[in-house]
């Protein structure tokens, strides 16, 4: 095996468990944290199924951003949703073709709309960049990593078009190496400089997912103004600290 | 009135380019040694002073904000910097200083927790726009933070929820602790605990007030409607804003509430010892004395055997009963479980109007063209109902119940789009009137736009706060103070109690 091969199989297992560990913290920590008080935007749902069909309408439709402002929804949900049909698209590195799947992924809907995304992907965020510039609320706003994360995922789009347009790259080898992580069944890596790029910038994401505004993503869901349900007046809510503030001075017995 | 720069008002809106600093020079006054210990704050010898190792605490506070309050754990973490909000606030509307958008104002703080309390922000702060937390830095916190009328707008369009109100909540209440308070707030909760209510009016001057307003209501319609004060035995126990003992409109919605619980045949009391709605615990973001503020309500109820409460019409007021009474003050088990608790008046006199038992003429409010400004806390954070929504519904449907002539402001200013008042949040005091007057920009625009198109000759309310700030902004816009009433002013106006005279209808419309 080669060193570089070696390098990129240890930065792979440090780089997931990266991920899967700073993201599990940083949830797990905003489940100690107490809500302590009501604080649902209303309207809001009454019941938990309505929450679910909330948190619908803002996961899948970004329902709120819409209403704010309708430029950014366009790029910001052109973005997301082809983020999304890329890491379709990508499952058939990490899927053998004996699975029950692989008729899932490996299909022609996939496939195509996985290549089409990569050019959406890169319109929403030259989009976004561009807001980000030109807009003067937004530039007074944006930090130097506001700019770096959207140059970060662009070069990994870009890098992504390249490998299947200019610079292909071994796709057997590239599969057998990802495979035998899975497997640990470590096994050498096509050293082509721009599949190593489109490697790189993506391991450098996983990194810093955990410790930077990527945690939107996760966050989302334990936002309280959008996950509570609006029944104040029901059921009464109280926090472990405020039980222990009543227990103290016995004022609400 | 004194010398302003007033906002323009357009037939559409226009989002303003951003004027660096612009208003960093508003700033409330501080509060000082009485009022910071009144509250059991700390104070330095001068006022404006930090205490002495200011920051350790700041932080030390900080890290004990994050580990409470999971809104402000997340939200410091998840903003994206998306933009979505800058264009939502009513501030940064009518100033144009890129501080008043709301994401910018949370940084205030989120710098401080990037640059302590995450990775990037300790290796990398310039990075990640992490700044060390110095004594300017503070001056531009309490600045800001007292320029958010904790209204959430910008909550409704944020794709994540973030609230700003959270932020200048927890804030607000740091900044008192390392001695930088603020004394309008500081200045009336003291007296809140110490007496009833914000104004300082003790119960004799309350009885006062109360016999007074029975001559004038039976000198008006020549009926006996009666505002008792704490009597035992009462059904209902009426909490309402201090204001409606004397200020206009406020007291015409009062004389309202009278006149529907009077037609409605149930007993009813005010109570001196919760002789006030407003919870100014909220603004400044203690749990502690929000809870206390509210247990004065459990004890008034306990006091006097009511079955019920209801709460008059006041914004911030009902978010905090509605969404926190059941938390800082219950269990409500000693109450009557067949009403809502609390109940909002609203509700009452809604569902008197429903099952018919109001005699109503109409026609009395017929010399008005209405339309009706949605306060934000009532908005964004409650209901006055059954269904999502109702808070939007019930007000209009006792308004078109009781008038003849209504239209609503433009789409995009109303329900939970609508614009503060710009004197919400623990920001209606004179030194922040040029902030109060910018501010109501956006509210003042929708309402003389609505105005020129549909003929509407007032604008209705169910906010103690609202109902002081239009009184007072109103006139800066080239309208006039009494173009704001009360929601029950209006219901007062149309109501016919048994017994009432052909002729005192007439003078009532005179008056």
């Amino acid at each position: 095996m080669s060193a570089l091969s070696i390098l990129y199989v240890i930065l792979f297992y440090v780089a997931m468990i990266t991920l899967v560990a700073g993201i599990t913290n940083k949830i797990l920590q905003y489940k100690r944290v107490p809500a302590p008080l009501k604080i649902a935007v209303t309207p809001a749902p009454l019941t938990k199924t309505g929450v679910v069909y909330r948190f619908f309408t803002e996961v899948v439709l970004f329902n709120s951003l819409f209403r704010a402002t309708k430029w950014t929804w366009i790029f910001s949900f052109l973005f997301h949703a082809s983020l999304l049909l890329a890491f379709f698209r990508h499952l058939r590195y990490v899927i053998s073709p004996d699975s029950f799947i692989w008729p899932l992924v490996n299909n022609m809907v996939v496939q195509s709309f996985g290549h089409y995304a990569g050019f959406a992907m890169v319109v929403g965020l030259l989009g976004l960049l561009a807001r980000r510039i030109f807009v003067d609320r937004v530039r007074y706003i944006s930090s130097l990593s506001d700019y770096l994360m959207l140059v970060l995922i662009l070069g990994i789009a870009g890098s992504g078009l390249a490998i299947v347009y200019v610079a292909h790259t071994d796709i057997v080898q590239l599969k057998q190496f990802i495979m035998g992580l899975f497997l640990f069944d470590w096994q050498n890596l096509p050293a082509d400089p721009v599949l190593l790029a489109h490697l790189t910038m993506v391991l450098l994401l996983a990194f810093i997912f955990p410790i930077s505004k990527l945690l939107h993503a996760p966050g989302l869901f334990m936002s309280p103004t959008r996950y509570q349900i609006d029944n104040p007046r029901e059921q009464r809510h109280l926090s472990p600290w405020g039980a222990e503030m009543e227990a103290k001075d016995g004022r609400n017995a | 009135m004194a010398d302003y720069e007033i906002p323009e008002t357009r037939e559409f809106p226009i989002i303003p380019s951003i004027m660096e600093g612009a208003m960093a020079h508003s700033t409330p006054f501080v509060a000082g040694e009485e009022f910071q210990s009144d509250m059991g704050f700390p104070f330095t010898e001068e006022t404006g002073q930090l205490i002495d190792g200011w920051k350790e605490r700041f932080l030390e506070l900080m890290q004990e904000k994050l580990s409470k309050y999971r809104s402000l754990q997340v939200f410091m973490d998840i903003c994206v910097k998306c933009g979505a909000c800058t264009d939502k606030c009513h501030y940064f509307i009518g100033t144009a200083d890129p501080k008043n958008m709301p994401v910018a104002r949370q940084d205030l703080l989120r710098q401080v927790y990037r640059r302590y309390f995450t990775f990037a922000g300790k290796h990398f702060p310039k990075l990640v726009g992490a700044i060390d937390l110095t004594e300017d830095v503070i001056k531009d916190m309490y600045s800001y933070y007292h320029q958010c009328s904790e209204c959430r707008r910008c909550a409704v369009f944020c794709p994540f929820g973030i609230d700003t109100a959270e932020v200048t909540m927890a804030a607000r209440d740091m900044l008192a602790q390392i001695g930088m308070g603020q004394k309008y707030s500081n200045q009336i909760i003291p007296k809140v605990h110490k007496i009833g209510n914000n104004l300082g009016l003790p119960e004799p001057a309350l009885v006062d007030t109360l016999e007074g307003l029975e001559e004038e209501v039976e000198d008006d319609i020549e009926v006996k409607v009666r505002f008792p004060l704490d009597e035992k035995g009462a059904e209902i126990l009426l909490v309402t804003p201090s204001a409606d003992f004397f200020a206009e409109p406020h007291i015409d919605g009062l004389i309202g509430y009278g006149k529907v619980f009077h037609a409605a045949g149930v007993t009813w009391t005010l109570s001196s010892k919760a002789s006030e709605a407003a919870n100014f615990g909220l603004f400044i973001g203690s749990y502690e004395h929000m809870r206390e503020i509210s247990l004065r309500i459990r004890d008034a109820a306990k006091d006097l055997g009511v079955k019920r409460i209801i709460f008059g019409e006041c914004g911030h007021a009902w978010r905090v009963a509605y969404n926190h009474l059941n938390t800082l003050a219950g269990p409500w088990d000693f109450l009557d479980q067949n009403y809502p608790i609390p109940q909002h008046i609203l509700e009452f006199t809604k569902d008197c109007l429903d099952r018919n038992i109001l005699n109503i003429d109409k026609s009395e409010n017929d010399h008005m063209t209405l339309t009706f400004h949605d306060s934000c806390n009532i908005a964004r954070a409650s209901r006055i109902g059954d269904t999502p929504g109702s808070q939007f519904t019930t007000p209009r449907e006792v308004i078109k119940a009781v008038c003849n002539n209504y239209h609503d402001m433009s789409l995009d200013t109303i329900h939970d789009q609508t614009f503060c008042c710009g004197g919400g949040g623990g920001l209606l005091t004179d030194d922040l009137m040029e902030l109060r007057i910018k501010g109501a920009q956006p509210r003042m625009e929708a309402l003389k736009n609505v105005s020129k198109d549909h003929g509407v000759t007032h604008m209705a309310a169910i906010c103690a706060i609202c109902k002081s700030q239009f009184t007072k902004v109103l006139p800066y816009y080239g309208m006039t103070m009494d173009q704001i009433v009360s929601v029950h002013q209006l219901v007062s106006n149309a109501i016919i109690l048994e017994g009432q005279g052909e002729e005192a209808e007439d003078s009532d419309e005179a008056a």
